[in-house]
């Protein structure tokens, strides 16, 4: 039985209709931003999407000088370093995701805790990223 | 879960009878295969007693990613047929940055089950065929491709948020990181197979000089510390991890011969006891209880100290999987040597240098001796082996008749751990 929850559809969900829509599992409750067919908590099979809030807080971050091939032909690098790390949603759970809106050359100005809300402009068409900007 | 806790044995106890590691280094010109048969040299002639290479009855390879650093998958056969060894069984095992210590523990079980009594592991990593970024790309492929990577998370990323983690909720700072880079980087100055075999005085000493002859600004550095906190000489890759935070891009082979312990005396009089082997598994950080821990680590130290009847206290010294420096200091915590958030003051006292009470690295680990990925789980069982034999020279531990080593070998970021500990018996 094929599964409609997988990342092909989430990141096809953020595109569209510019929301973090996760799954929920029917049976346990267990929230996962991640779409998933199975339930890694209770182990059935009854997920339902599941639109969390956006909001967020910033658990750790990373600013990345030496990046990856896609990122270098975004323009990041050495001299632009760009800020990534994990962000605790509203509903609990955490994901990691692109940081948008603050300045990957001075970390030490970037707040850990700091309030943030999902930002859905200028995705990528190709290769979208999840990415939260500063409340 | 409970499951995970349940007390194991092995069917009968295996030894390490014999070690070898190829030179750790960048080697153009030399594949994994030819990499992985210098590992094998080195271990023929570590053999006190000698050995048959017809003895062998089965081999695991480890090896992670052949397959986008070479271009060639199913690499295997190739080790068997380059060793001379077809037809018998080999097997590639891949768990990321752990896929030897993987393979090993798949050898310990093999003889275990009592159907082999004489299995070669080992490992072997070509990295240095592609440019920095491919090499970033090839690592991150290890990280969840599907949330993580997307993300712009690489692998100095994830564990550069680990640290930054660490520094929000303890107080460690980016001086704790260096002084272990520097720790270890003075036990690979005493490794003759390290990649890097220069103390951080000798790297500093070094810039100076070279700025000297160059007509250059000469930098006013007064400690290792004022150098690495020269960004032009220890530039950013994920803040807060710099160059020197990070092990290198290394190829390398590495292989031991594993027993039953019933013939482990025809081939030595000292062989080393796999007592207690751990293997555990984690999610990606996000999903993690903690950023600042590996739930793996503990679990899998967990089952081979529980395995092996020890506790932490009986461990005299560790290899512990130092990709990045704050990997070490979470390590440490992690395995127990510290408690949580500790890490970095035993660091600042130097209890795990070559003359601390918990000598951790003293290969150089991945930081220095280098980080060949698939080979360095069985890399840090052979400086174990050494150690504990009391034939590691100038890097010997200084404590008396060390008995007890573990290992510690991370696989991506978490998301495997393999823990042994090793044992000299007599």
């Amino acid at each position: 039985m094929a599964s409609e929850f997988t990342s092909t559809t989430f990141y096809t969900k953020l595109k569209e209709e510019k929301k973090l829509i996760g799954v929920k599992c029917q049976d346990c409750g267990h929230l996962s931003p991640e779409p998933r067919p199975m339930c890694p908590e209770c182990h059935r099979f009854n997920m339902e999407w599941h639109q969390f809030s956006g909001k967020a807080k910033l658990s750790t971050f990373t600013c990345i000088s030496i990046v990856p091939v896609a990122m270098s032909a975004k323009g990041y690098g050495r001299n632009k370093p760009y800020c990534t790390g994990i962000v605790t949603l509203e509903e609990g759970p955490r994901i990691s995701a692109m940081i948008n809106g603050v300045d990957g050359t001075n970390p030490q100005g970037i707040e850990t805790g700091m309030a943030l809300v999902l930002d859905s402009d200028n995705l990528d068409e190709e290769a979208p990223s999840l990415a939260f900007k500063p409340a | 879960m409970a499951t995970n806790f349940k007390k194991r044995k092995l069917g009968r106890p295996v030894s390490v009878v014999g070690a070898g590691l190829s030179q750790f280094g960048a080697f153009p010109g030399k594949d994994s295969r030819d990499l992985f048969v210098e590992a094998f040299q080195d271990m023929v002639e570590s053999i006190d007693r000698g050995f048959d290479i017809h003895d062998i009855e089965c081999a695991y390879v480890g090896n992670y990613s052949s397959d986008l650093f070479e271009h060639q998958g199913h690499t295997a056969p190739i080790v068997a047929d380059w060793l001379g060894i077809t037809p018998i069984p080999i097997t590639r095992i891949e768990n990321a940055c752990a896929s030897s210590g993987s393979a090993l523990r798949e050898g310990v079980m093999a003889i275990a089950s009592g159907m082999y009594d004489v299995v070669l592991v080992g490992g072997m990593e070509k990295m240095t065929n592609l440019p920095t970024d491919g090499v970033t790309d090839v690592l991150a492929s290890a990280a969840d491709g599907l949330y993580e990577v997307p993300a712009g998370l690489t692998f100095p990323g994830i564990f550069g948020a680990i640290a930054k983690a660490h520094m929000d909720r303890y107080e460690t700072n980016l001086d704790h990181l260096l002084k272990v880079a520097i720790k270890n980087h003075a036990n690979g100055a005493l490794n003759p197979k390290a990649q890097f075999q220069q103390t951080m005085t000798t790297m500093m000493e070094r810039r100076i000089t070279r700025a000297q002859e160059r007509g250059q600004e000469v930098p006013d550095y007064k400690t290792e510390i004022d150098f690495l906190n020269d960004e032009r000489a220890n530039p950013w890759i994920a803040w807060p991890l710099r160059l020197y935070d990070c092990a290198p891009i290394t190829d390398g082979a590495s292989c031991v011969l594993l027993v039953s312990d019933e013939i482990a005396h025809n081939f030595t009089d000292t062989p080393i006891s796999i007592a207690g082997i751990g293997q555990a598994t984690g999610k990606p950080l996000h999903d993690s209880e903690e950023l600042t821990s590996l739930s793996a680590a503990k679990a899998a130290s967990q089952q081979a100290y529980d395995m092996a009847g020890i506790t932490i206290a009986d461990v005299d010294l560790a290899e512990v999987h130092d990709c990045f420096t704050i990997a070490e200091i979470v390590a440490t915590e992690d395995l127990g040597f510290f408690g949580p958030g500790e890490g970095p003051r035993a660091v600042d006292e130097g209890r795990t240098a070559l003359d601390g009470d918990h000598p951790i690295n003293t290969s150089g680990g991945l930081k220095a001796k280098g980080h060949p990925v698939g080979a360095s789980g069985v890399g840090q069982v052979i400086e174990i082996y050494h150690q504990l034999r009391g034939e590691a020279g100038e890097r010997q531990v200084k404590k008396d008749n060390p008995t007890v080593g573990i290992t510690h070998n991370v696989g991506g970021t978490g998301g495997t751990c393999v823990v042994n500990v090793l044992r000299r018996e007599s």
